[in-house]
């Protein structure tokens, strides 16, 4: 099982802030995973439409390549904007 | 070493009075960011602030403690404040304590550049147009940035 988050205009636009989600057979990285997301269609283009989405895997920044196993927490976020 | 996030306000002088004490401590520096009422052309109302809880204490302490192995410091404290926040509010308080003023003042301009661009806060305005997400600055990026040539 993935837990994955979703924060700030993401968090709006998909309407809602976190799912559990089964390690889709064939997910193997974070691009995967935003490709798997995106085909359940309507506000989920944002997870390859938007610009400079960020995504974390288990609190660390993490990259398009970078590898998603089975339990991790993964999260997509637009640019920081605090301080 | 401290780091907090939290909905309160904060009072400095009674945080930098926790550095007091400490007869090595020779410089206190301190940096206080404060709600601006116009961002943008925009007229801020309001603002509120989200974060990731968790990662946000995992970033910040990563980075204060590379502030920690770049600069000789002997204390540091970020408070970061999330919630709703008005025009002239308190936001967010840098103080790093050391034995002389330079690395006090290098470290604090360094946790704060560093903040703005990896610890994941979000920050939505209400302006007299309407609601909208901020967006990140490229300058915050390149102030952040300067410090990988130092």
């Amino acid at each position: 099982m993935l837990k994955i988050l979703y924060f700030a205009h993401l968090r709006e636009a998909l309407g809602q802030g976190d799912e559990n989600l089964p390690l889709p057979s064939g997910v193997g990285d974070v691009a995967a995973l935003r490709r798997y997301l995106a085909d359940r269609g309507g506000p989920w283009h944002h997870l390859l439409t938007a610009r400079n989405l960020r995504c974390a895997i288990n609190q660390e920044m993490a990259r398009s390549d970078s590898a998603i196993a089975d339990g991790d927490e993964v999260a997509f976020f637009p640019p920081v904007t605090g301080g | 070493m401290s780091v907090r996030i939290q909905e309160a306000d904060f009072d400095l002088g009674k945080e930098l009075a926790e550095f007091h004490g400490d007869p090595r401590i020779g410089a206190v520096v301190a940096f206080v960011g404060l709600v601006r009422d116009s961002n943008d052309a925009a007229r801020i109302l309001e603002m509120t602030l989200e974060h990731y809880p968790g990662m946000t204490e995992k970033a910040l302490a990563a980075i204060v403690s590379e502030a920690g192995q770049r600069w000789s410091i002997i204390d540091a404290l970020v408070i970061h404040r999330v919630g709703r926040l008005r025009p002239t509010d308190r936001i967010v308080a840098v103080a790093v304590a050391a034995e002389h003023r330079g690395a006090a003042f290098d470290a604090g301009e360094f946790i704060i550049d560093q903040l703005k661009t990896r610890a994941p806060f979000w920050k939505r305005e209400l302006t007299t147009a309407g609601a909208r997400w901020v967006e990140a600055r490229e300058t915050d990026e390149q102030a952040s940035e300067r410090w990988q040539m130092g």
